[in-house]
This record gives C-alpha cells, structure tokens and sequence, in this order.
C-alpha cells in the first residue's frame, strides 16, 4: 500500500532525520531543569532550620511534603486532562465546582451516618465510600454537560460556577446546622490545609494517585490525539467519547483524593498548568502531565517554605496560592474576551 | 470500495440525506457536486462515522463503518472535514505527524518522521513545519490539513473541499496530487467540489446532490450537460468544450445585467 507519493515540485529534500530530535529537545530540557528545581525546593524545605528535635521535625516536614507531592500530582493531572477533555484551557474540574461537590458530600455524610462512625471506621473506608458516590453522581452529570453537545464555554463555566456555589452554600448552611462537636471534627476538611493530613489517608491518596500516573503513561498519545477535538480524533481512529468518559473518571478520583487529602483548592489547578504549558511549549501530555506536577510542587513546597520560615506565617498557603491563581483565571477570561 | 445503502439522516426534523445509495469504485476520483445545504458534507460525515446515520449501512473497504473498532477504519479511511479546527496550539509538524498516529500509536519511527515530511513537501509547506498553525494563512492551513490526511497512507480518503482558499498553482498542484494518488497508488478519492469545471476535468466518476438526494451520477461527459446541470444548480448554464474537456460557464452573471441595447 504505501508506493511513494512522487509527482509534483518537490521542494527541496527535506530535515527527515533532523525533525525528530528536534522534537522533544525543549519538553525534556524543561523537564530537567524543574525537575532539579523541585528536587532543591524540597531540599531546602526538609533540611534548612532544624533545630531542636531532628527526628520530630523531619518527621513532620517529610508528611508535609509527602501530602504535597500526592495533592500535587493528582491536581496536576486533573487539570491537564479537563484541559485536553473539553478542548479549553479555562476550564478545570475545581473550577466547575467538582471540589465543593465533594466538601458537600462529606457533610452529607458526617450528618447522615454519623461523625462518630465515621471516626470510627478511620479515614480510609470514609474516603472510598465519598469517593464513590461521588463517581455516581458526578460522572453523568460531567458527561452531560461536557461531552453532550456543543455549548459555549462560557455557558458552562457560567454552570460551573453557579453549581459550586450552590454546593459550597448548601454545604455551609448544613454545616452551620450541624451539632458543634460534629462540626470541629469536620472543619479541617472546608479549607486547604496542607499540614497535618492523616498518614493513613496520605498513603491510601498515594496509591490512588500512582494509578492515575499509570493510567496517563499508558495513554498519553492516545491523549494527544483526543485533545484535538471529537472530529480528528475520530478519524485519527480514537474512540473520543470512550477515552474522554474514563478520563473524566480519574478526573474525578483524583479531585476526591485532594479533596479528601487537604480541602478544596480552587485555582491551583489552573496556576500550575499554565505555568507548566507556558515552560513546556508543547501540547503532548508525555511533557505537559510530569512539568505541571513538578510546577505544583514547587508552587506548594516552596509556597509553605517562603511563608513559614521566611514571612513566618503559618497555615496561609492555600489563600496565597488562591490568590494566583485566581488572577491566572481572570487573564485568562478577559484575554479570550479580548480576541 | 466504498457503499452506501439507503442512508438517511436527519438535523432535528429536517431530512438532509434521504435514502442515498451510492457504491465508489476502488481507484478512482470521485466528485461529489451539488448546491450549498444539498446533503454533501452530511454524506460524507456520515461515510467518515463522524455523523450516525439514522437509517441504513455504509461500508468502507467492507467494513462497516458504524461496527468497525475506530482504529482500524483509520488505517484505511482518512478525512478532510469541511473548515476543520483543533483546539490545541500545534506545528504544522506536529499536525502532519498526527496523521501517522493510526500505524504508530504515537511512536513515530524514522520511516515515519520522513513519510511526514515527504507529505508536507508535496504540499508544498515544508518551509512552515515549525510555524503555529494559527500564525499562518488559511489556505497555507488548509494545505497542513491535507498533508495530515495524506501522512495517514490509507486506501479511502474522503475531502471535503479541499480546494478551498488555494490559490491557482496550490489548486492544480493539490488535484495532480488527487489523480496521481488514485492512478499510481489506487486510492480510491472521494472529494466534494463546487468547482464543477474541476471536477469535470480531473474526475473520473461526478455525483450530483440535490437536497438530499443523488439527482445525477456518471463519468464528466455525462453529466457536464446543460439539462442537467440547470436542474442541479437552478441556473443557466452553457456547455463547451476546450482541449477535449466539457467546461461550464454560468449565465446568472449576465441575467443579473440589465439588458443593454
Ligand atoms: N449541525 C447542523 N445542525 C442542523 N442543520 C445542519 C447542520 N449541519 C448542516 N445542516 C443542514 O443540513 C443541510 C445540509 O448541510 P451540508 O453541510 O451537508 O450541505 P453541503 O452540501 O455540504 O453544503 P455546502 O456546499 O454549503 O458545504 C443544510 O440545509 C444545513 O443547513
Ligand atoms: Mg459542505
């Protein structure tokens, strides 16, 4: 089948044997140069200012990063893989409310089942069950709003928005319902925090999230292409609708796993992928899923670093980070408008 | 080969293809003609699987399109979709390379890196391979396009316009490259074209849509009748022949005058 496309002006030979190594070139150098970066954040992080009881403190810093380094990984591939699903880098599943969703439900829980339960069954079994239902509820309702047909963006950022605050009212008034002691047990889950997560929790959301890089390695050409749109991607032969529904489901697993991990983040999602797309010059998900992730950890890491032991704040990184990346959003919002 | 059997398809209510059936010989150019709105490119979304018939089969070198995995139609199918967009930031390279994903599964060899570049050579956009895609003109675009979907070396191609915005010289280039693919290689091409003179001159076989129905078929000389191409179109037309080719040149220019003398 494949005789040679000869016949017409062809203009000059070409670089067949210089392109691919061109190719590739600034993905990997990017990759490197992060990589080092993150490695020298973490560095500094776990090992600068230790005074006093080493073991203690290492301890410590170490979970600090290790929740970091899980929650980092998993919104990184949320966010990149919303991007390649709905065709739009605005978009991201925190955006949508998806993390609200998921604060909801906890409440939902804690109220229904009982905190008591809850404790005392430990986290684990807490975090599958949420997870769970949040996978049947979500995942019809991403699907119809998202792969159904052709909406503008801004009608479904305008839903997204209009469902999260939904979800973050309910929430809050069912909250403020709620029986006091029920309510300090739950607290710790309404905000960001990246200190002091469960071990048990940050060993289970390590698991889940490891999955999830084994899903995105496995298929992230076929990512490449889906990112295309449902036309060429089609013809290109990649069932979109199929990819697209189970890369919406570790979308969704993954933003339970935050959630359940540090509390709902809003915009880091959206700072990080665009740094990361902005470092990698490149659509392919090989480079841009790994240079997001080490983006977040070193947005996180050194977010907790600058502010604990340099300003000497404790507990604001999430509202720091927020603030970011809530600007990156609105660039990016009137900047579209703009064209 | 390509069939189709009683297709019908529908936006909402309104029938747009109504009971087509239509068998597109192995080798061949084909042209498919007809006025805007006739059921063209619905017909060919159809036969590309990128639309669901409602009612009947479409077969594609005996597979049928509706049941076969999607990564084995893109082995022997590729498409040009009418005013094709990617949301992506891309290279023309990396759009052209694209095409070899249906035989590489995003491993490209060096056979393949150089079935790309011989594919942007022979559209003429080599010098472009490094530029975005939204950084260069729309007919240097619609060539980057077409060189994906000859990167992809399928036996079917369906294009749908594909001579839109190129220029004279790109215009004769990209039909040499049609007629060559289809006389050396076999490829069977099914193109849409309101060029009806182009058609006339390069196809072997002219189908003619006319809402939503096959109203003609047959080689150019056949159908490059003035009866029949004022049924088609609605407009007068004058038939003449130039270098052994039927030309047509439309009359509705000189209508719109008003009669002078
Ligand atoms: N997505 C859609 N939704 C509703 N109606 C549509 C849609 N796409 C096309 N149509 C209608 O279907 C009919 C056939 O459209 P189609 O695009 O197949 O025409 P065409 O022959 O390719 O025309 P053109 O020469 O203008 O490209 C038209 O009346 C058109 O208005
Ligand atoms: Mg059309």
């Amino acid at each position: 089948m494949r005789t040679e496309l000869a016949v017409v002006p062809t203009a000059r030979t070409s670089s067949a044997n210089r392109a691919p190594e061109r190719r590739g070139v600034r993905g990997r150098t990017t990759l490197t140069i992060l990589g080092a970066l993150t490695a020298a954040v973490v560095a500094v992080f776990l090992f600068t200012d230790l005074t006093g009881n080493t073991a203690f403190i290492l301890e410590r810093r170490l979970t600090t990063v290790a929740t970091m380094v899980v929650v980092a990984t998993a919104i990184a591939i949320c966010t990149v893989l919303f991007h390649a699903i709905t065709g739009n880098q605005i978009l991201t599943p925190s955006v949508m409310g998806f993390d609200s969703l998921f604060v909801l439900l906890q409440t939902v829980a804690a109220i229904t089942i009982g905190v008591r339960w809850m404790t005392a069954t430990g986290p684990v079994l807490g975090f599958a069950i949420e997870t769970a239902v949040m996978l049947v509820v979500t995942l019809p309702a991403a699907r119809w709003l998202l792969l159904g047909g052709r909406r503008s963006i801004e009608v479904v950022v305008l839903i997204g928005v209009v469902a999260g605050g939904l979800f973050r009212s309910v929430g809050m008034f069912l909250q403020r319902i709620m029986d006091p002691t029920q309510f300090i047990v739950l607290q710790d889950r309404f905000f960001a925090r990246f200190t002091g997560t469960e071990p048990a929790l940050i060993a289970t959301g390590a698991v889940v999230v490891a999955l999830g890089v084994v899903w995105v390695v496995r298929h992230h050409a076929a990512l490449d292409v889906m990112a295309l749109g449902v036309p060429v991607a089609t013809t290109l032969g990649v069932d979109h609708r199929r990819l697209s529904t189970a890369a919406l489901t570790v979308v969704i697993v993954l933003v339970s796993t935050s959630t359940a991990l540090v509390g709902p983040t809003t915009f880091l999602g959206l700072l990080v992928a665009h740094l990361a797309y902005r470092a990698a010059g490149t659509h392919r998900h090989a480079v841009t899923v790994p240079a997001a992730t080490l983006v977040a950890v070193i947005t996180l890491v050194g977010g907790q670093l600058v502010l604990e032991r340099v300003l000497g704040f404790s507990g604001s990184l999430s509202i720091v980070v927020e603030f970011a990346g809530g600007l990156v959003f609105l660039l990016l919002f009137l900047r579209r408008g703009a064209r | 080969m390509i069939s189709v059997q009683h297709v019908t398809t529908s936006y909402g209510r309104t029938v747009v293809v109504d009971d087509v059936s239509l068998t597109i010989a192995d080798g061949g150019v084909t042209a498919l003609v007809g006025p805007n709105g006739a059921g063209k490119s619905t017909l060919l979304k159809v036969i590309a699987r990128l639309l669901q018939a409602d009612a009947g089969v479409v077969t594609v070198a005996d597979l049928d399109v509706a049941r076969t995995a999607p990564e084995v139609l893109a082995r022997r199918l590729a498409v040009l979709a009418q005013d094709t967009q990617v949301p992506v930031r891309l290279t023309v390279r990396d759009l052209v390379t694209f095409g070899r994903f249906p035989h590489t599964r995003g491993r490209p060899t060096a056979e393949d890196h150089a079935l790309v570049e011989e594919a942007m050579a022979h559209l003429d956009i080599t010098d472009l391979a490094d530029r975005y895609l939204d950084e260069i003109s729309g007919g240097q675009r619609q060539r980057a396009f077409i060189a994906m979907v000859f990167a992809q070396d399928t036996d079917h191609l369906l294009l749908d316009e594909p001579l839109n915005n190129l220029d004279m010289r790109h215009g004769a280039q990209l039909m040499q490259i049609v007629r060559d693919a289809a006389d050396r290689r076999g490829t069977s091409i099914v193109l849409v074209v309101h060029d009806i003179n182009a058609a006339s001159v390069f196809a072997d076989h002219i189908i003619a849509l006319k809402d939503g129905r096959v109203v003609t078929q047959g080689p150019p000389q056949e159908v490059m009748v003035e009866d029949v191409l004022e049924s088609v179109f609605d407009v007068p037309v004058r038939v003449v022949e130039v270098d052994g080719y039927r030309h047509a040149i439309h009359l509705s220019g000189r209508l719109a005058r008003p009669r002078t003398g």
